[in-house]
C-alpha cells in the first residue's frame, strides 16, 4: 500500500478546502441561520411540536443531513473533476497508486469536510434550539456512513461529468429535491398516504429518519432499515467506483 | 547495455477505431538517451503515455525495470518520471508544494534538501514560494520537469520539452538533460526540433503513422543515411560540365563558378579523389572546396517522403 500517496492527495485536497475556508465554512453557516430564521420561527412557530420534540430541534439532524449530502458530492465531484479538467490528473494516473489509495485520498478528503461543516451547522443550531443527542455513538456512524457514501456517490459523478454543466445536474435536478422531499423540515407521517407511500421510495428518508433517530429517537421509518439503506449505498457506490476504476472509464483512454 | 524498458508488440486502438501505435517493439538501454521523432499524430505521446500507465494498451507487453507496467504498476511507476506536454500545474499552489507533493504521490519521505537541489539545479530555488500562476511558460516548464524529477526516477520521459521555449531556455533545458544523463537517468524525449535530437539524442528512432520507422544510433544514422556535398569554387567559369566528368553527376551553378558534387557517405571516399584527379585531368582549377553533410531533418524529412511514396 502507497498509505503516503494516499495521505498526499487527501492532505491536497483538504488544503483546498482551508485555502477558501470562508467560502467553505461561512456559507453554510449562514445557510443554516436562514432554514432557522425561515422554518424555525416563522413556520416553526406554528407547529411547535412534532411527536413531542420542538420543530426547531426535529430540522437540525434534517439540516445537518442537507448539507452532508450536498457538501459531500460537490467536494468531491469537483475534487476529482477539476485534475481532469486542468489536466493534471496525469501526474495521479502515472504515479505508483491504486484506485483504492485514490479514492481513500479524494472521498476520505470530501467526507472529512463535509462533517466538518456538518458538526459546524450542529454547533450553531446549539445558539437557536437545545438540543440532546440520545445515541451519540449512532449520530457519529450515521454522519460518517453518509459522508462517505454520498462522496463516493460524488467522485463517480466527478468521473462521469464531462463538463461543469453535468457537475451540477444531478445535485441540483435529482439530489436537492430528494434532500428537501425527504423529511429534511418535515415527518413524512404528517403526509396524505399517497404521498407517504410515495416518499418511502426516496432514499434520503432513511437517511434523515435514521440521524434524527440518534438525536430525539424519533423516525419516520424503523432504524434499522436506515442502516440498511446507508449500508447499501455505499456499497453501490463503491462497486460503481470499482467498475470505473476497473475499465478505466473517463480517466484513460 | 541491458534494457531498462523493453517494448513488444505494442498495439493501440482507440474506441474510436483509429489505430495509434502499429506493432511496436522497442528496447531502451539504461542510461542512454532516445530521442523519438515524429510529426504530429504519429503516435509518440501515445507511446510514453502507455509506457507511464496513462493510456491502456490494446495488446502487446511493455516492461520496465523487469517489471510488467500494469501488472508490477507500483515498481514501474516508481522508476518514471513524466513531463507532460501541456503545461498541467495547479496554477495556485506554490513550487515547493507542489514539488512535494509530486514527491509523496509516489510514496517518497520528505527530502527538503534534495528537493533544494534539484530547484537549484533547474534555477527555481529564488522562485520557491512563487504561486504557480504568477511564473512564465518557461518557469512552469522547469516546475513539470522538477516535479517529474522530485521522487528521483531512473528514466525521465520528456515529451515536447522546448515546445513553445525560447532558445536560451531552449539552451538550459539541455544543460539539465545533459546533467541528467550524466547522473545516470535514462532519458526519452519526444520532440519536434531535429536539431535537439541531433545534440542530445544517443539513438533516434522515428514514429509515423504509429509504426516504429526507424530506431538507430545517431552516429550511425548519420553515417548511414546522410549525404555529403563537395562545392568547388572554380577559377575560371564553365560554360558546361566536359564530358569526361558526366558520370560524376556534377551540377554547374548558372554562372559556371562553382560545381556542386552530391555523394553518398556508403560510398568510397575514394571518389572524391577520383573526382579531383579527373578534374586535375581536365584542367579545371579550383580556389576553394568545402563538404556539407546532411543534417538530421535531412534524413527525417527523406524517411517521411519515403513513407509517403511507398
Amino acid at each position: 500500500m502507497n498509505w503516503r500517496g494516499a495521505a498526499a492527495i487527501y492532505a491536497y485536497e483538504m488544503k483546498r478546502f482551508f485555502r477558501t475556508v470562508g467560502q467553505s465554512i461561512i456559507s453554510p453557516v449562514i445557510s443554516t441561520i436562514l432554514y432557522f430564521v425561515v422554518f424555525g420561527a416563522a413556520i416553526g412557530s406554528r407547529i411547535q411540536h412534532i411527536e413531542g420534540v420542538s420543530y426547531g430541534a426535529f430540522i437540525v439532524p434534517g439540516l445537518i443531513m442537507l448539507s452532508l449530502l450536498t457538501q459531500s458530492i460537490s467536494n468531491a465531484s469537483f475534487g476529482i473533476y477539476f485534475p481532469r479538467f486542468s489536466g493534471t490528473i496525469y501526474e495521479y494516473l502515472a504515479a505508483p497508486v491504486s484506485s483504492f489509495e485514490m479514492v481513500c485520498g479524494f472521498v476520505g478528503a470530501s467526507a472529512t469536510k463535509s462533517i466538518i461543516i456538518g458538526l459546524i451547522i450542529l454547533a450553531t443550531s446549539a445558539f437557536f434550539v437545545p438540543l440532546q443527542i440520545m445515541h451519540p455513538f449512532w449520530m457519529v456512524a450515521f454522519l460518517l456512513m453518509t459522508a462517505i457514501s454520498f462522496s463516493l456517490f460524488g467522485f463517480i459523478i466527478g468521473l462521469w461529468a464531462d463538463g461543469f454543466e453535468k457537475l451540477q445536474i444531478i445535485p441540483l435536478l435529482i439530489i436537492t429535491p430528494l434532500t428537501f422531499l425527504g423529511g429534511s423540515f418535515y415527518s413524512i407521517n404528517v403526509l396524505p398516504p399517497f404521498w407517504h407511500t410515495l416518499s418511502l421510495f426516496n432514499p434520503v428518508v432513511y437517511l434523515v429518519s435514521g440521524f434524527r433517530w440518534s438525536f430525539n429517537e424519533v423516525a419516520d421509518v424503523n432504524v434499522e432499515y436506515s442502516l440498511a439503506a446507508t449500508m447499501v449505498f455505499l456499497g453501490l457506490s463503491l462497486a460503481v467506483i470499482s467498475w470505473m476504476f476497473k475499465t478505466g472509464y473517463r480517466l484513460k483512454t | 547495455m541491458a534494457s531498462i524498458i523493453s517494448i513488444s508488440h505494442l498495439n493501440k486502438i482507440y474506441a474510436s477505431g483509429f489505430q495509434a501505435l502499429k506493432d511496436i517493439n522497442l528496447d531502451i538501454a539504461q542510461g542512454e538517451i532516445l530521442a523519438l521523432l515524429g510529426p504530429n499524430g504519429a503516435g509518440k505521446t501515445t507511446l510514453i503515455s502507455i509506457i507511464c500507465g496513462i493510456v491502456t494498451k490494446s495488446s502487446g507487453a511493455v516492461s520496465v525495470g523487469g517489471h510488467d507496467n500494469v501488472t508490477d504498476f507500483r515498481e514501474t511507476r516508481k522508476l518514471i518520471g513524466l513531463v507532460p506536454q501541456e503545461l498541467h500545474l495547479s496554477i495556485f499552489e506554490t513550487v515547493w508544494a507542489t514539488v512535494s507533493f509530486s514527491r509523496s504521490l509516489y510514496g517518497k519521505p520528505a527530502d527538503p534538501a534534495y528537493l533544494e537541489k534539484i530547484l537549484r539545479s533547474l534555477s527555481l530555488w529564488d522562485k520557491k514560494d512563487a504561486q504557480i500562476r504568477t511564473l512564465s511558460g518557461g518557469m512552469k516548464r522547469r516546475v513539470l520537469i522538477a516535479k517529474a524529477l522530485a521522487h528521483e526516477p531512473r528514466i525521465l520521459f520528456l515529451d515536447e520539452p522546448t515546445a513553445g521555449v525560447d532558445v536560451g531556455l531552449r539552451q538550459d533545458l539541455w544543460t539539465v538533460v545533459q546533467g541528467l544523463r550524466d547522473s545516470g537517468v535514462t532519458i526519452i524525449l519526444t520532440t519536434h526540433y531535429i536539431e535537439e535530437a541531433e545534440e542530445l539524442a544517443d539513438r533516434v528512432g522515428v514514429i509515423n503513422k504509429g509504426g516504429l520507422v526507424l530506431i538507430e544510433e545517431k552516429a550511425t544514422l548519420m553515417r548511414k543515411m546522410g549525404r555529403k556535398k563537395l562545392t568547388l569554387d572554380l577559377v575560371k567559369p564553365l560554360s558546361s560540365i566536359p564530358k569526361a566528368l558526366k558520370d560524376y553527376g556534377l551540377v554547374l551553378s548558372e554562372d559556371g563558378k562553382v560545381l556542386a558534387y552530391d555523394y553518398d557517405t556508403r560510398s568510397k571516399n575514394g571518389n572524391i579523389a577520383k573526382l579531383l584527379e579527373d578534374l586535375s585531368a581536365a584542367k579545371i582549377d579550383y580556389n576553394d572546396l568545402h563538404t556539407e553533410q546532411s543534417s538530421l531533418e535531412d534524413i527525417f524529412m527523406g524517411l517521411l517522403n519515403a513513407e509517403v511514396t511507398a
